[in-house]
């Protein structure tokens, strides 16, 4: 997990600055493309052209490495559409994903309704936010080597546990190991949105409903739930879109091992390029993926309009 | 009755005393464990039964990797290239959330719809034509290879949250100087940017984090050792040294103290920049 994920943007954000009189916006409006100019060149390069190219990439063979690219259709996607690892990695990253998020929402809404509890002092709940917050400061790289040291045959998991397990080699275990790590590592970013969420719930929502008679289960259904849902959702795709991106975590922990059980798309992908050489199949996965992550992305964004 | 409530409300605070304790354990143990591995030798790492703080205490792990000039290399890597992009991207973005701030112009919505759908795109669609680029450009290997493409992560957000405190400063600030006569290029810098100030820090911060942070591309647009940034440092430690858990830890915390300060200077924005983005009615 990394910082990335601090607070979800807002996407009318950059329409909100309207001007208030209309025509000298427009004498004005000329110069605002000088301001822009420097952003306008970075998407460019740094987005519409590597997307150009990885299309185009994913219709020839021989990319990058050799010179002598030729066109080769539809043959790279057939090829990788009809790659039994290639539906591996996409059902272990639909499992992965899927499972850390929903356990990210229930741990991160526990947490956060635990720390909102007015039954706690206001010193303990500073103590407790600061370490609930403690994994979410720490970058992939750190994640993976500190629970590579803790799941060791001979770590303090199997000592506490009183077991003697390979969490990340057992062919059995490596995927749900990777999970519940990842699960460590991010369900901060829920909790810390999901308090301020409950901070914001109108108080006298809740009394209303107590003199209507209602139980604290019931008033957990009926006023919590539904006046945190459009935050639910926003995190909730936004996690599931970067999450399906995850690949530091998985790389540094088993390398998508043992065999493919943690086999993401993002490895299949990386071990494509840089460890087959063929930029062309790896082209073809990474647009497949873009392909998917702009579902997300499309749902997300219409989301957050409707919410406004 | 009194008694009843009483004793019920005593019962109910230790039912959450005990979850956020446990939730604690779960949360900060794994961190605990890490800090007291960085002062054992590493010996004591794996010794069974396991304890917190052994005979041996000592800083020697961190003395072995602060005077390791290689290690010390991957701090001055990663310092270096997190603060050129943290600088450059305040640079552009300023003035693009200028632009979003306070003019009208022809394709902003397209250009916004944009911004947002940068932030989905993986990192590794980009990378395949990025290492393309970075080859033929023969920026492969060099700073400024890995200066431009952590840009693509930075600027959007950086050009979101830069609109957005733009957008709650009174535009009259800055039309007061224009109609004096001055450009716009004046108004920005000598009146928006200065008091702008806690937002561009904030910004900066976060910039600086998630380059910090970045591996993916770091691993591979980079490929000597005195190119590698404190990420891949971490990951090198690993291969080079058959396992000194003491010392890889203790890089590890090393590693992660920039962003720690940088959280605890950010937390007061991170939690109000929260709460304006998703509390709404």
């Amino acid at each position: 997990m990394s910082l990335r994920t601090v607070t979800p943007p807002d996407p009318q954000t950059l329409l909100q600055g309207a001007p208030p009189r209309k025509r000298r916006q427009l004498r004005r409006a000329g110069e605002s493309y000088g301001f822009l100019a420097p952003t306008l060149i970075l998407l460019f390069v740094l987005m519409i052209v590597p997307i150009v190219m990885v299309i185009g990439y994913s219709f020839q063979d021989n990319v990058i490495l050799k010179s002598s690219s030729e066109f080769a259709g539809a043959d790279n996607y057939v090829t990788v559409l009809t790659d039994p690892a290639f539906w591996k990695a996409t059902g272990n990253t639909v499992f992965f994903s899927t499972v850390s998020v929903a356990v990210h929402l229930v741990l991160g809404l526990t947490f956060a309704m635990l720390l909102n509890s007015p039954l706690i002092s206001v010193t303990s709940r500073a103590i407790f936010r600061a370490l609930y917050v403690l994994p979410w400061l720490f970058t992939a790289a750190v994640i993976a080597v500190l629970w590579r040291m803790l799941l060791s045959p001979n770590g303090i998991v199997n000592f506490l546990l009183n077991t003697d397990v390979e969490w990340l080699a057992d062919p059995q275990l490596a995927l749900g190991t990777v999970t519940f790590i990842n699960i460590w590592a991010g369900y901060p970013f829920f909790m810390v949105s999901l308090l301020a969420g409950l901070q914001g719930i109108p108080q006298d929502l809740h009394e209303a409903a107590s003199i209507d008679g209602a139980s604290q289960v019931q008033r957990f259904w009926n006023v919590t739930i539904p006046q945190l849902r459009p935050i639910i959702i926003s995190l909730l795709l936004l996690d599931l879109i970067w999450t399906s991106q995850q690949f530091a975590l998985i790389w540094l922990t088993t390398g998508g091992g043992p065999i493919d059980v943690t086999e993401m798309l993002s490895t299949y992908t990386y071990k494509l390029a840089f460890a087959n050489y063929d930029f062309s199949l790896a082209a073809t996965a990474a647009v497949l993926i873009l392909l998917m992550s702009l579902v997300l992305a499309v749902l997300y964004v219409r989301h957050q309009k409707a919410r406004d | 009755m009194a008694i009843t409530t009483q004793r019920r409300t005593l019962l109910a605070k230790s039912g959450v005393l005990a979850g956020l304790v446990l939730g604690a354990v779960f949360a900060a143990g794994p961190v605990l464990w890490m800090l007291s591995s960085s002062f054992k030798s590493n010996t004591e790492i794996f010794e069974l039964p396991p304890r917190l703080i052994t005979d041996t205490f000592s800083f020697d792990a961190y003395a072995a990797i602060l005077t390791n000039s290689e290690t010390l290399r991957f701090f001055f890597n990663s310092y270096l290239v997190a603060g050129a992009v943290t600088i450059l991207t305040l640079l552009v973005a300023i003035h693009a959330a200028y632009a979003f701030s306070r003019f009208e112009f022809r394709g902003k919505r397209v250009l916004n719809v944009v911004i947002i759908s940068v932030q989905a795109v993986p990192p590794i669609t980009l990378l395949i034509p990025y290492f393309g680029l970075v080859v033929a450009l023969c920026l492969y290997n060099t700073y400024p290879g890995l200066i431009f493409t952590y840009m693509v992560f930075t600027l959007p957000y950086a050009i979101i949250m830069m609109t957005g405190y733009m957008n709650t400063l009174p535009r009259e600030l800055d039309e007061a100087v224009r109609v004096d006569g001055a450009g716009s290029l004046t108004a920005l810098w000598r009146v928006l940017v200065p008091i702008s100030i806690p937002g561009i820090v904030s910004v900066g911060i976060y910039t600086f984090m998630i380059a910090w942070n970045e591996y993916l591309f770091a691993l591979t647009l980079t490929r000597t050792t005195e190119m590698r940034t404190v990420p891949i440092g971490i990951q090198l430690l690993m291969g080079q040294h058959s396992y000194e858990w003491n010392q890889i830890m203790a890089m590890s915390i090393l590693g992660s103290i920039p962003v720690l300060i940088l959280f605890l200077v950010l937390q007061r924005f991170f939690i109000s920049g929260l709460t304006a983005g998703s509390v709404k009615s």
